[in-house]
C-alpha cells in the first residue's frame, strides 16, 4: 500500500488546539482528526462531529436486560414450575424488580462499551497509527491527511504556522 | 472556559505541568519495586499463605471450624461479606456519584477507589462461597433448573438478588474501572519499549486519543456512571434485604436500606482515606492527593458517620416506640446485653470519633486522618457484628440463650481475604497508574497552583 502523507500541527496547549482547529477550517482545508493526551470540551463540536449518542446503545441493551429478566422469572415462577410459597401469587411482581434492575444496568453497561469498542475499532488486536508517541504525553496534535484535505501542502503548512502550533511535521504513513 | 473562584484550594499543586504528571505516575509502573513496596508484599503473601491455611481447612473440611452454634447460625461470615462489600462501595461512588455531580476532585483519588472496590468485592465474594459449606456446589445459586428435575432458584429470595446485585456490580465496576484506565495504558504504551510495549498496548486496545474517540469516550463514561449510581445503591439495598425481609426482631426494620447505604459509603471512604494516604507516602503523591483531598474526604466521613448515628438512633426508638416487646428487648439486649461492648464500640467508633472533624486543624491532619480512618473500618466491622450477633444470640426460647466466641477458621478466614485484598491491591499500585493522569490533565488547566496565579 502507498505510504498516505499526513501533515501534522504540533501544540503545546488544548485552548490553542481548539482555536487553530476553526481557523483551519475556515480555510476550506479538511482536518484528518485532532489527538490530545485528555478531553478537550467542544473540540467535537468544533471539528463539526455530530453529538456523541452512545445512550441510543445502552438504552436498546437496556431494555433487552428488563425484558430477558422478566422472561426469566416470570416463565420459571409462573409457569414453567409454579411455586406455592404461603398462597402467594406465582408471578410476584415485586420481589422481581431487583433482578430485572440488575440485569438492565448489566447489559446496557456492557452492551454499549462493546458498541463502543466497536465503533472505535478498540481491540487487544488493534493495531493503532500513531501519528507521535507525545500525544499521550503532553502534546496536541492535529493531523491533516494531504490527499484529502483539498489543499496544497504549501498552503497547510502555511495555515498551520499562522495558528500557535509549536511545530509542523510531515510525516508518511 | 470554566472559572473557578479564587478561594477554591488547588487540586494540584506544585506548579505541575502535564509532562510532569506523566512522568510523575507513570514512574512508578515503569521503575523497579522500592524496597517498602517489597515489604508490605511480603507481609500480605504471608498474611495470604497463613490465611490460605485456613480457608483450604474451611473450604475442604466443612464449617466446623467455626465459632457458630445451633442459636448463633451466622456471624462472622456474613459479618466479613457486608463489612468488604460495603467498603467496596466507594470506588464507584467516588467516580460514578461525584463524576454527575462534576466534583473534580474526585480524579485523582478515583482510579485507585475503583480498584479497591474490585478488590474488596472479589473478598465479599469469597465469604460467599465460603458460607455456602460445599462452595463446589456454588452453580446452585445461579438460575438454572438444579440437578433433581426442573426446580428453579427462588427468585423471591434476597439471597437470589445478591447473586444477581454482587455479580453485576464486580462486573460493571471492573468495566467502568477499565475504560477509565485505556488513555493511561496507551500512555504507558507510548513511553515502554520491547515486551512491555506488547503487554501494555494490548492492554491499551489501540487507543490514539482522536477527537471523534474522545467524545464517545465521556460520553460513554458518562453514562456508565448514570448507571452505576443507582446499582452502587441497589447492591447494599439488597444485602440489606437478606436481613430486613427476616422475620428476627432486631433485623425485620425497614430502615435498613438507606442505613447500610450510608454506612457502606462510610466504610469505604475511610478504607480509600486509609490506603491513599499510604500511597501519598509511599509514592511521593503529596501533589496529586492534597491536604484538601484529604479534608474533603474527612468531611464526607463526618456526614455519612452522623447519617450512620441518626439511624441507630431511630432504630432504638422505633423498637421502643413499636410497643413490640421481642423488637424492644432485641435492642435494649444490644445495648446491656453480654454483648454490650461490641455496642459500644460501634458507637463510639462511628458516631462519636469522626465528630472530631468539625475542627479544620484535625480534618487537615494526615496521622488524625489515618487513625480515624481505621477506627472508623473497625467500627463499621462491629456495626455489622452488632446487627448480626446480638439478634441471634438471645432468641426466643432462653434455654438456648448462648454466646457467640469466635474460633481460629472465623479469624484465619478473615486474614486470607485480607491477604488477598492487600495483594491484590500491591500489585495494581505497581503495575497500573495509581492515578488517573488524562483526568488530572483535564483539570490541570481549571484548578493547578500554577494556572490560577498567572
Amino acid at each position: 500500500m502507498a505510504n498516505k502523507k499526513y501533515i501534522l500541527g504540533v501544540f503545546d496547549d488544548d485552548e490553542d488546539v481548539l482555536n487553530a482547529v476553526s481557523d483551519v477550517r475556515d480555510k476550506g482545508i479538511k482536518i484528518h482528526e485532532v489527538y490530545s493526551p485528555f478531553a478537550i470540551h467542544g473540540l467535537d463540536a468544533a471539528l463539526g462531529y455530530p453529538r456523541a449518542r452512545m445512550g441510543v446503545s445502552a438504552f436498546l441493551f437496556g431494555i433487552t436486560g428488563t425484558s430477558l429478566a422478566f422472561l426469566l422469572t416470570f416463565w420459571t415462577m409462573g409457569w414453567d414450575w409454579p411455586m406455592n410459597v404461603g398462597g402467594k401469587n406465582f408471578i410476584p411482581f415485586p420481589t422481581n424488580i431487583p433482578i430485572a434492575f440488575e440485569l438492565t444496568v448489566l447489559l446496557a453497561a456492557y452492551g454499549m462499551s462493546f458498541v463502543f469498542f466497536g465503533m472505535e475499532g478498540l481491540s487487544p488486536m488493534a493495531k493503532p497509527i500513531i501519528f507521535d508517541e507525545r500525544i499521550t504525553d503532553d502534546k496536541f496534535v492535529m493531523a491533516i491527511d494531504l490527499e484529502k484535505c483539498g489543499a496544497s501542502e504549501k498552503d497547510i503548512i502555511d495555515a498551520l504556522k499562522h495558528t500557535k502550533a509549536s511545530e509542523v511535521n510531515v510525516k508518511e504513513i | 472556559m470554566q472559572v473557578v473562584s479564587p478561594i477554591r484550594e488547588h487540586l494540584v499543586t506544585g506548579g505541575k505541568t502535564l509532562h510532569d504528571i506523566t512522568e510523575d505516575i507513570s514512574r512508578h509502573v515503569e521503575g523497579n519495586p522500592t524496597r517498602e513496596w517489597k515489604m508490605m508484599f511480603g507481609i500480605s503473601l504471608a498474611v495470604l499463605a497463613y490465611g490460605g491455611y485456613w480457608a483450604y481447612q474451611t473450604w475442604f473440611h466443612g464449617l466446623g471450624n467455626w465459632g457458630l452454634n445451633k442459636t448463633v447460625g451466622w456471624a462472622w461470615d456474613i459479618t466479613n461479606f457486608v463489612w468488604w462489600v460495603g467498603i467496596g462501595h466507594a470506588g464507584t461512588l467516588i467516580s460514578a456519584i461525584l463524576l454527575l455531580f462534576r466534583q473534580k476532585w474526585r480524579t485523582s483519588i478515583n482510579r485507585a477507589a475503583e480498584a479497591m472496590t474490585i478488590f474488596a468485592v472479589l473478598c465479599a465474594g469469597t465469604f460467599i462461597f465460603f458460607h455456602m459449606g460445599r462452595p463446589w456446589l456454588a452453580y446452585w445459586a445461579l438460575p438454572i433448573p438444579n440437578t433433581f428435575g426442573s426446580l428453579w432458584i427462588n427468585f423471591n429470595s434476597p439471597l437470589v438478588w445478591d447473586v444477581f446485585a454482587i455479580s453485576t456490580y464486580l462486573s460493571v465496576s471492573f468495566l467502568f474501572w477499565y475504560i477509565g484506565m485505556i488513555p493511561d495504558l496507551a500512555t504507558i504504551r507510548d513511553r515502554a519499549t520491547g515486551l512491555r510495549k506488547n503487554i501494555y498496548g494490548a492492554m491499551a486496545m489501540g487507543w490514539t486519543g482522536g477527537a471523534r474517540a474522545w467524545a464517545r469516550y465521556e460520553d460513554v463514561s458518562l453514562i456508565l456512571a448514570g448507571l452505576s449510581t443507582p446499582l452502587v445503591l441497589s447492591v447494599h439495598t439488597i444485602v440489606s434485604m437478606d436481613f430486613a425481609t427476616s422475620v428476627i426482631p432486631g433485623w425485620h426494620t425497614t430502615i435498613f436500606p438507606p442505613y447500610f447505604v450510608a454506612g457502606a459509603i462510610f466504610s469505604g471512604f475511610a478504607m480509600v482515606q486509609n490506603l491513599m494516604l499510604i500511597v501519598r507516602v509511599v509514592y511521593k503523591l503529596e501533589d496529586y492527593i492534597t491536604i484538601e483531598h484529604i479534608s474533603l474526604m474527612n468531611k464526607i466521613i463526618t456526614v455519612t458517620g452522623s447519617i450512620v448515628g441518626v439511624a441507630y438512633i431511630t432504630e432504638f426508638f422505633i423498637a421502643a416506640y413499636s410497643g413490640v416487646q421481642y423488637e424492644s428487648y432485641a435492642f435494649i439486649n444490644r445495648a446491656t446485653g453480654p454483648l454490650w461492648w461490641s455496642y459500644m464500640a460501634m458507637m463510639t467508633c462511628n458516631v462519636l470519633s469522626p465528630q472530631i472533624f468539625w475542627f479544620k486543624k484535625m480534618r487537615e491532619s494526615i496521622v488524625v486522618s489515618f487513625v480515624i480512618a481505621v477506627v472508623v473500618n473497625i467500627g463499621m466491622w462491629f456495626e455489622r457484628f452488632v446487627i448480626i450477633v446480638t439478634s441471634l444470640h438471645r432468641d426466643y426460647l432462653p434455654s438456648s440463650w448462648t454466646y457467640f466466641t469466635p474460633r481460629m477458621g472465623d479469624i484465619g478466614d478473615y486474614l486470607f481475604t485480607f491477604g488477598f485484598f492487600f495483594v491484590c491491591f500491591l500489585l495494581f499500585a505497581k503495575f497500573l497508574p495509581v492515578i488517573n493522569m488524562a483526568e488530572v490533565k483535564g483539570v490541570l488547566k481549571s484548578s493547578s497552583e500554577k494556572r490560577t496565579k498567572k
